[in-house]
């Protein structure tokens, strides 16, 4: 099983890297993008198939480790 | 311990690159003796303060200072301040007590987006910590700065209460000392420079006082900030009481 952890700064928070790509993005004419938030994957290949149990364990790994959770959101996606 | 000479371990990451000027400023400015510590150790030996040197910490992969964090010493050195020692992190120093949870709060990319290596000038705003008794209240002080996440962050209410218990002790300002957002250089939030915790015997900041400390490199107030320390090293075991004025 791959659990798909997806990390973005909370909303509110300015996220500088995005702005730029919402900048350059507008330069290219794209016009149309409202907002732009930049973040990181991380891909963990997990040795269970016990979802619920994965889960549980991933979402550990991201408040002790993964995110911080002072700055940071994390989106867990589990995918067999 | 009480006789023997005093000491400072200075950690050592993969990845620090100040720690042999960290060294150097112990043993040459505030003339005591420094110990390296590497990583590896979960045990300290007597010491009298620990510092946490800038660098890049295991490359700053995840986040500045996330992986140096969980390293055996770092579970040392809770232990060393949650029973009132002395530390003093600098730049990544700073990064790695945040994520460490000894300092409240959290480091984002400057607001630049830039790496920021120049001269700013601090406000120190407590002087009645053990890092900046030598320093006048309002002291402008000229320091550098060469990072790029050092753009601090917490929640309102972690702010005031900051604010409140006298925790900011260094704020970017102005050549006459005024805040203003132009004299903040990386979008920190009302313009940190460096916190202490409550207790008061853990300072985080982001200027490096061990790189003008001499004469020599042109700029010498770093050295208030080290012979601060060396006094409360001096004046006897630092208690774990607050101290804030």
């Amino acid at each position: 099983m791959t659990a798909k952890v997806s990390i973005t700064l909370k909303h509110g928070i300015l996220d500088p890297q995005g702005q730029a790509v919402l900048h350059a993005l507008g330069s290219l004419g794209y016009g149309g993008v409202k907002d732009v938030r930049v973040g990181k994957l991380l891909e963990l290949k997990l040795a269970t198939h016990d979802k619920a149990g994965a889960e549980a364990e991933v979402k550990a790994m991201c408040e002790r480790l993964l995110a911080n959770t002072i700055i940071e959101d994390y989106r867990i996606e589990l995918v067999d | 311990m009480a006789d023997a000479p005093s000491r400072i371990g200075v950690l050592v990451f993969p990845g620090s690159n100040c720690d042999r000027d960290c060294h150097h400023a112990v043993e040459q400015i505030m003339g005591i003796s420094a110990a390296f510590i590497w990583h590896k150790e979960s045990e300290l030996p007597p010491l009298d303060a620990v510092i946490i040197p800038g660098g890049f910490s295991y490359g700053d992969y995840l986040r500045t200072g996330a992986i140096a964090r969980f390293s055996p010493v770092m579970a040392a050195v809770t232990r060393f301040a949650e029973s009132g020692g002395l530390v003093l992190g600098i730049c990544n120093g700073f990064q790695i007590l945040l994520e460490a949870g000894l300092l409240p709060g959290a480091m984002l990319r400057n607001r630049s987006l830039s790496f920021i290596c120049r001269d700013v000038r601090v406000r120190v705003d407590n002087t009645a910590t053990p890092f900046t008794g030598r320093c006048k209240p309002g002291q402008v002080l000229t320091l550098p700065i060469a990072h790029a996440e050092g753009n601090y962050y917490t929640d309102p209410a972690t702010l005031a209460s900051l604010k409140a218990k006298n925790q900011v002790v260094f704020r970017y300002c102005a050549a006459d000392g005024q805040v203003t957002p132009e004299a903040n250089p990386n979008g920190s939030l009302d313009s940190i420079a460096g916190i202490t915790n409550a207790a008061g015997n853990v300072l985080g900041l982001m200027p490096h006082p061990e790189r003008s400390a001499e004469a020599l490199l042109g700029n010498e107030d770093g050295r208030l900030i080290l012979l601060s320390l060396l006094d409360s090293i001096t004046r006897g075991r630092f208690s774990s009481k607050p101290v804030m004025a």
